[in-house]
């Protein structure tokens, strides 16, 4: 057995290196991550590419496809009031979400990084929601918001005050599917909390020694030192508001009066209803322009207030600070 | 911040996470009767688990579920095998364009699913492929993005001296894979592995948009069509709401740690 097994061994050393000349082995890279290049052309570039050119056509699923320049885009801002309703909600509640989002994020991952006990089981009760799908959130909330039976107007009616049919106001419905949103945002408080484990212990204590107070120290250390996590988690939030489908389809059908008629809700009504493929494309790339003209602005505001360590050469400060442990010891 | 005020922050929060879930549950467990009553009860009277088997054969759910099942398990093997390859790949390899490539990887993040939505479905379509269940998992076995980058990220923190060790005893750069990288790479596999078991369980959209017929249904398009369908009660919706998110809980439940510490190393850049 051995001997066979190092005369393989042996074989394969022997036949790899000319390999290797003849190029199989400039090749191997290229096998090994030829999955991500298949999958790349064919489910994201190709598609890509093929929806900027129908965005140019008017492209029913069956029967003839014109060409039709920029007719889709001009429709979409000319003669489709649709297209503003449904522009003006998604901004709305990317308005409202966005900085809550991170709002009650940060409060809650700042509420676990406070040595207390008991903090996995906490940390496990704000997650615990954003394990479980969009369907069955969208279900459990539906039954929270009745307006007859729900807990909440039960709650509010202990206070003495008569809730109203959350879903099926104009005015409250899309509050309402914004605090439906944040129930499920355990992924970025985990991000954050990560980030605050981040921030050396040491600039509280100096914080401190100089006088700064709570609220001080959040300002003048916490915010700046974890300014790139905020920076990561306002782009996830921009886009996932931009993105949101399933609580609309589900909690409220766009309703009431097209309150909650999401900006992705209409382009998946003009594919998958009226069956305007070229049309909803348009819609798509401007969508996709949208996210990326805000996620270039807030990069280029990020220089204005994010706060890179490494930036501030870092290494000097590391060596100061083993120096000083040594010492210590 | 002073210590009571916290533990009576963290405590009041906690409530208010958990109430719609403890609601939910109960509700679930109420008879007809007192479903509807204002104010409502927090707990049944009488706890009704006979309302869970009902609920389960007002839609074929056990359909649904060998569906979901099917799609959820090729998805995952499909994500874990295709990522380990390209990552790997990536991590372990120079070559012409690795840099350039690397970068595209990371910029598909960027691209919102709508905008790839309607040629996908087009190009589905054109294989036949839409009312099957293909659409849902063979795109996963061409590697996703996110967990490339979590994979070479790890992989670039184990020493090369163990490939070469490796290289001089004769294995292939397949060998060295095999061999020496996969067994040191449990905790990111099972990282990526809960979470494509996550998406792919609680997906609604991908089956929504691709799936016709109700033979070919997941649990969760199942359940959404539980929405304005006559006759069904408050009751039965939670039970199959509470059912269906038993197993992305206990998923969670089992990689915790997992999922903290995996999020703590790759979600910030």
């Amino acid at each position: 057995m051995a001997q066979t097994y190092s005369q393989t061994a042996g074989n394969n050393a022997a036949s790899l290196k000319p390999r290797r000349k003849r190029g199989w082995g400039g090749a191997a890279p290229y096998l090994f991550i030829f999955p991500w290049i298949f999958g790349f052309l064919v489910f994201t570039l190709g598609p890509l590419l093929f929806s900027l050119i129908i965005s140019f056509f008017d492209w029913p699923i069956v029967g003839q496809v014109h060409f039709i320049g920029l007719g889709n885009y001009k429709s979409m801002f000319t003669d489709d009031p649709l297209f503003w309703k449904s522009l003006g909600v998604t901004l709305r509640f990317a308005a409202l979400f966005v900085p809550f989002n991170i709002a009650v994020a940060l409060g809650l991952a700042i509420l676990l990084n406070q040595n207390t006990k008991g903090t996995a089981i906490f940390r496990t009760a704000f997650y615990l929601p954003s394990v479980i799908s969009g369907v069955a959130l969208a279900m459990i909330w539906s039954w929270v918001y009745s307006g007859d039976y729900g807990i909440l107007n039960y709650f509010l009616s202990i206070v003495g005050i008569q809730g109203p049919d959350w879903l099926n106001d104009t005015k409250w419905s899309l509050v309402a599917m914004v605090v439906a949103s944040l129930w499920g945002q355990g992924s970025m408080m985990l991000v954050f909390l990560a980030g605050l484990k981040g921030i050396p212990k040491d600039l509280y204590e100096s914080a401190s020694l100089d006088g700064a107070g709570v609220i001080r120290q959040f300002f003048s250390v916490t915010i700046p030192m974890l300014s790139p996590t905020i920076l990561f988690n306002l782009i996830t939030s921009i886009i996932a508001a931009f993105q949101q489908l399933t609580l609309a389809l589900l909690l409220t059908g766009g309703g009431p009066m097209k309150a909650t008629y999401f900006y992705a809700m209409y382009m998946y009504e003009n594919a998958f209803k009226y069956y305007k493929m070229g049309y909803s494309a348009a819609n798509a790339w401007f969508m996709f322009l949208i996210v990326l003209t805000l996620t270039f602005l807030v990069f280029k505001s990020s220089e204005a207030w994010v706060f890179y360590e490494g930036e501030m050469k870092r290494k000097p400060q590391k060596k100061m600070k083993s120096g000083g442990k040594g010492k210590t010891a | 911040m002073k210590k009571p005020l916290v533990y009576l922050l963290l405590i009041g929060c906690s409530l208010l996470f958990a109430a719609p879930l403890f609601w939910s549950v109960t509700t679930a467990l109420k008879s007809q009767s007192e479903l509807y009553l204002f104010p409502p009860k927090w707990i049944p009277s009488i706890w009704k688990f006979s309302n869970f088997s009902d609920a389960w054969t007002i839609q074929p759910f056990n359909l649904f579920l060998k569906n979901t099942v099917i799609v959820t398990m090729l998805s995952t093997i499909g994500q874990l095998v295709s990522c380990t390859l390209v990552a790997y790949g990536f991590a372990r390899f120079e070559f012409k364009g690795r840099n350039l490539l690397f970068l595209v990887v990371l910029a598909t993040m960027m691209i919102p699913w709508e905008v790839t939505m309607i040629p996908q479905y087009m190009e589905f379509n054109y294989l036949g492929w839409i009312n099957t269940l293909k659409p849902l998992f063979v795109p996963s076995w061409f590697g996703s993005a996110y967990f490339i980058f979590l994979l070479r990220q790890f992989i670039l923190t184990l020493p090369r001296e163990l490939d070469e060790a490796a290289t001089i005893d004769g294995a292939n750069k397949f060998g060295i894979l095999a061999r020496i990288i996969i067994p040191l790479m449990g905790p990111p596999l099972i990282l990526v592995a809960v979470f494509q078991i996550m998406n792919c369980w609680n997906d609604y959209l991908g089956p929504l948009i691709f799936l016709n017929d109700q033979s070919k249904y997941t649990l969760t398009l199942g359940l959404s069509q539980f929405k304005g369908m006559f006759g069904v009660d408050m009751q039965s919706i939670m039970a199959i709401t509470c059912l269906i998110s038993i197993p992305p809980l206990a998923v969670f439940f089992f990689a915790q740690r997992y999922i903290v510490g995996g999020i703590a190393n790759t979600g910030i850049k």
